[in-house]
């Protein structure tokens, strides 16, 4: 199962830059979503991966006994997980605000319209 | 003692701003206290270290891996210079401030000046060799910042540069020459390597260390062809001239040398080199100082000829032999008084130009004197100081292979020498009226030169005239213990520095006085010599390091435009394309070489049809998402691979993940369909080719994830911090889901962390929906208006 997963996890990053390639900002986001995917596909399948044994211990009993799956990787990807959505939600209001000031969503045309300089700069100064 | 000398005065020069600011016009004295305190200390071990003793304080260890401790060494050699650099050092401090009374910026040029002392001070003291390093490396930079004190002026800045540059390349080399050194002497204590002398000359490393070493001296101490920094660099105050750029720290490629002549000087192509090096420096230096017509100028050639005699005097230097001591020494003297004496006539006359100033004698008398008695000593006439040190020189040259040739070029620097003291002094304190007249002379200003700007000068003179007069007060001690340090036997005074009626007499049929005629008649010859020496130098500019220097340095700006240009264009895309290809290509380098592909073992496990079809979904919901031209169905598509995903946490034991992925992926697709709503649909901004190109970086990339994926999971790694979790989640943490007890309670920092962050995001969220509020209730309001 694990080149299947290997396999997944290039797609989603493959997908993944290819969308933080495009100008439009809408797709850099998906990007950041796709590539977020990839990176926690990444921490699960690297640690090693094993089916239907959970890190939690038996009711009564002290530890887990036989073999069971990594508890460390997946606290990371929860935080991981958490930590992406904090950031998507911010970008995904980001976005439509420099949409909304720059007049497009295309990065290569907000590089080159820099505001002229005395005008309001969309209320940063508010 | 010696320790506290040096860092004293680090930290006085922290302290000089604030000296300045309480003592005001007083605060050249006040400073000059402390270097005058420790320039007695330093005197008083004179009778000791001339007979012969050697003070060696313990040992500070600094950085003992790496052989660099704080170890210091007073011996003939480091007093003699010890002495210069304090001595001179008490004038020139006394005399920039009346030189920069006033000035704003006069705190700063005390720090820096009191800081170059103190590091100057510490080369020659040192005896770790990387100790040396350092504060060599800290003379550079003082230097750096006291020519361009001026920074208001362009001339200030590049010439402070270039000889930055120049010392720092040469820094560079002296570096790796030093550790070269120290490899083969496996110790960085000169003291020890003098014990190990033979075995270093016999080294194989012996040639390398060689040039590197001789390239540090020579960038340093201005030698041709690196020589061209240091007429530039007197673009400095006075005072700077006058301490840094001729008494001392252009010294230290000398000193260097001299200190290393034991360790490295046993062999044919160190006197080879040096005497060639030496002799070529003297003479064209010499030949240029003609062509000059401002006293800086011409002091600056000066110095680089002398500096030339000085490496030839360490080439020729045999045991016992005193010329090198006795000449560094009668020229600090000399040299030192002139520069001081051009600042405080250039002062007082706002005049550069030794043709336009006249009639010093009437006007500034006493600063003439101190003029005259310096350029008598440049000149080597009797019965300065400047005359036994020549006489000495010529006895050094005698001894060896080639002494006529040796003899005849020092005759010619005598001559060269001459004829420069005679245009900076005979017409400026003698004629009446400048050469050629000119109406647009600038008025002498009205500025008086306070009492170090003329004491300092002519006590400098005078120290010269006692020197020549009653050298057994302190010149012999001083010549006598460098001697013995740098060449291993004491210098024996003769009748050359003794019965000055004798050695006057000796003069006048002698070379020496050859050698003054020519320079009378080179003096008259000036004007066609100098232009002959012009045109020779124009051709030679063009293929020499000047132009070199110049043709590096614009070409590393047009590399730093390029690949600015290049690389730092602002285009985001370029950026990660830059970095994707970059990390791929060294990541790839670095499986190919350890070739751990070849690990990859793909652990087939039972594939079920249901983890087929979940793999299924996720990659095609990627290219999905990727690929479809609405907004609406991306989103979708994301929402697709999320729940792969979620499954995928499922059927691999991880419950609690999934469970938060679930709830998380539903909120992002509801957060990206609130927010995209107003978003402009999906357009095709980019062309064709571009694509393709982008394409390629993409897929290089996931393939480059993918290996990594397989490398990680077939090589077996060390074990993890896991089995700790597991087996005490229960027992101390008393939870049984050890994923919760990780986060909750043994990684709970870390989930603290996480909650600020989600809580900043919000912050930020919200703060940037408000402001749209705000910003569109203005805009109604100017509707409005």
């Amino acid at each position: 199962m694990t080149p299947l997963l290997a396999l997944s996890t290039g797609v989603l990053f493959a997908t993944g830059m290819y969308m933080l390639l495009r100008r439009s900002i809408v797709k850099i986001l998906i990007g950041l979503v796709l590539m977020g995917h990839g990176a926690n596909l990444l921490i699960l399948t690297s640690a090693g991966i094993l089916r239907g044994s959970p890190p939690l211990i038996p009711q009564g009993e002290e530890r887990i006994a036989d073999a069971h799956a990594d508890p460390l990787p997946q606290a990371l990807i929860l935080t991981a997980i958490v930590i992406s959505f904090a950031i998507v939600s911010f970008a995904c209001v980001l976005v439509k605000r420099a949409y909304e000031i720059a007049g497009t969503d295309d990065t290569e045309a907000m590089r080159s319209s820099e505001l002229p300089i005395g005008s309001d700069p969309g209320g940063a100064d508010t | 003692m010696i320790a506290a000398s040096v860092f004293t005065l680090f930290a006085l020069a922290l302290l000089a701003p604030l000296v300045v600011r309480v003592a005001g016009r007083a605060s050249g004295w006040v400073l000059a206290l402390a270097p005058l305190t420790f320039c007695a200390w330093y005197a008083s071990n004179l009778t000791a270290i001339g007979n012969g003793a050697v003070i060696t304080p313990d040992a500070i260890e600094w950085v003992p891996q790496l052989g660099l401790a704080i170890t210091f060494r007073l011996d003939g050699l480091a007093l003699l210079f010890a002495l210069m650099i304090l001595g001179i050092g008490t004038l020139v401090v006394a005399y920039a401030g009346d030189a920069l009374a006033g000035h704003p910026q006069l705190g700063r040029f005390m720090a820096f000046l009191i800081a170059f002392m103190a590091s100057m001070l510490g080369v020659v003291v040192s005896d770790n060799l990387l100790l040396l390093f350092i504060f060599w490396e800290l003379t550079s930079i003082t230097s750096y910042l006291l020519i361009g004190f001026n920074n208001d002026k362009e001339e200030s800045r590049r010439s402070a540069l270039q000889a930055l540059l120049v010392t720092g390349l040469g820094g560079l080399a002296l570096l790796a020459g030093v550790v070269c050194l120290g490899l083969v002497a496996q110790t960085f204590e000169i003291s020890e390597m003098l014990e190990r002398a033979d075995e270093i000359t016999a080294s194989p490393w012996y040639p390398a260390i060689l040039i590197l070493v001789l390239l540090g001296a020579a960038t340093k101490s201005a030698q041709f062809p690196f020589h061209f920094w240091l007429p530039n660099a007197m673009a400095a105050p006075a005072p700077v001239s006058a301490y840094l750029h001729s008494s001392t720290m252009v010294k230290a490629g000398v000193f260097l040398l001299a200190r290393l002549a034991p360790v490295l000087g046993a062999t044919t192509a160190w006197t080879t080199t040096l005497t060639i090096l030496g002799a070529a420096t003297m003479l064209y230096a010499g030949v240029l100082a003609l062509r000059s017509v401002t006293f800086k100028r011409v002091l600056a050639y000066t110095t680089v000829s002398a500096l030339g005699t000085m490496v030839l005097l360490i080439g020729t230097g045999s045991p016992g032999d005193g010329a090198l001591a006795a000449f560094i020494l009668a020229h600090a003297i000399y040299k030192g008084g002139l520069f001081m004496c051009a600042g405080a006539i250039e002062h007082v006359t706002a005049t550069k130009d030794t043709r336009r100033v006249t009639g010093l004698l009437r006007t500034m008398p006493l600063t003439s004197i101190a003029l005259l008695l310096g350029a008598l000593s440049m000149a080597g006439i009797p019965i300065l100081f400047g005359a036994p040190a020549k006489e000495l020189a010529k006895k050094s040259v005698t001894a060896t292979a080639h002494a006529d040739l040796l003899l005849a070029a020092i005759v010619a620097s005598g001559a060269l020498f001459t004829a420069a003291a005679l245009i900076v002094a005979l017409r400026p304190v003698f004629a009446r009226h400048p050469h050629p007249p000119n109406p647009a002379d600038p008025a002498p200003t009205t500025h008086k030169a306070g009492a170090a700007l003329v004491g300092a000068p002519l006590l400098l003179g005078i120290l010269g005239l006692v020197a020549g007069i009653a050298p057994a007060l302190f010149i012999e001690p001083l010549v006598r213990a460098s001697t013995l340090a740098t060449t291993g036997a004491a210098f024996e005074a003769t009748a050359k520095l003794g019965a000055v009626p004798l050695v006057a007499l000796k003069w006048l049929i002698g070379p020496s006085a050859l050698a003054v005629a020519i320079g009378i008649a080179l003096y008259a010859l000036r004007t066609p010599f100098g232009a002959l020496a012009e045109r020779a130098d124009t051709v030679l500019a063009r293929i020499a390091p000047p132009a070199l220097y110049q043709y590096t340095l614009d070409a590393a700006l047009a590399l730093a435009g390029w690949q600015t240009r290049t690389l730092q264009s602002g285009s985001i895309g370029r950026y990660i394309r830059v970095t994707v290809l970059g990390g791929f290509v060294i990541v790839g380098a670095l499986v190919w070489h350890t070739d751990a592909t070849s690990a990859i073992a793909p652990a087939w496990e039972q594939v079920k049809l249901f983890d087929g079809a979940l793999i299924a979904m996720i990659v095609l919901a990627a290219l999905g998402a990727a690929m479809v031209r609405t907004r609406l169905a991306a989103v979708a598509a994301l929402g697709v691979a999320g729940l792969g995903i979620t499954l995928v946490f499922i059927t691999f034991s991880a419950p609690d993940v999934a469970m938060t992925q679930f709830a998380v992926e539903t909120l992002t697709v509801l957060v990206f369909v609130l927010a995209f709503y107003k978003l402009p649909q999906f357009r095709r901004l980019t062309l064709p080719s571009m694509r393709i190109w982008e394409l390629t970086v993409s897929l290089l990339f996931g393939l480059g994830m993918t290996s990594l994926v397989l490398i990680a999971t077939s090589e077996s790694l060390a074990p993890t911090i896991s089995t700790f979790f597991s087996e005490n989640a229960a027992p101390q943490a008393y939870g049984r889901n050890i994923v919760n007890v990780i986060l909750v309670d043994f990684r709970a920092a870390d989930t603290f962390g996480e909650i600020l962050v989600l809580a900043l995001s919000a912050i930020g969220i919200s703060a940037l929906l408000k402001l749209r509020t705000q910003n569109n209730n203005d805009n109604a309001t100017e509707a409005a208006q």
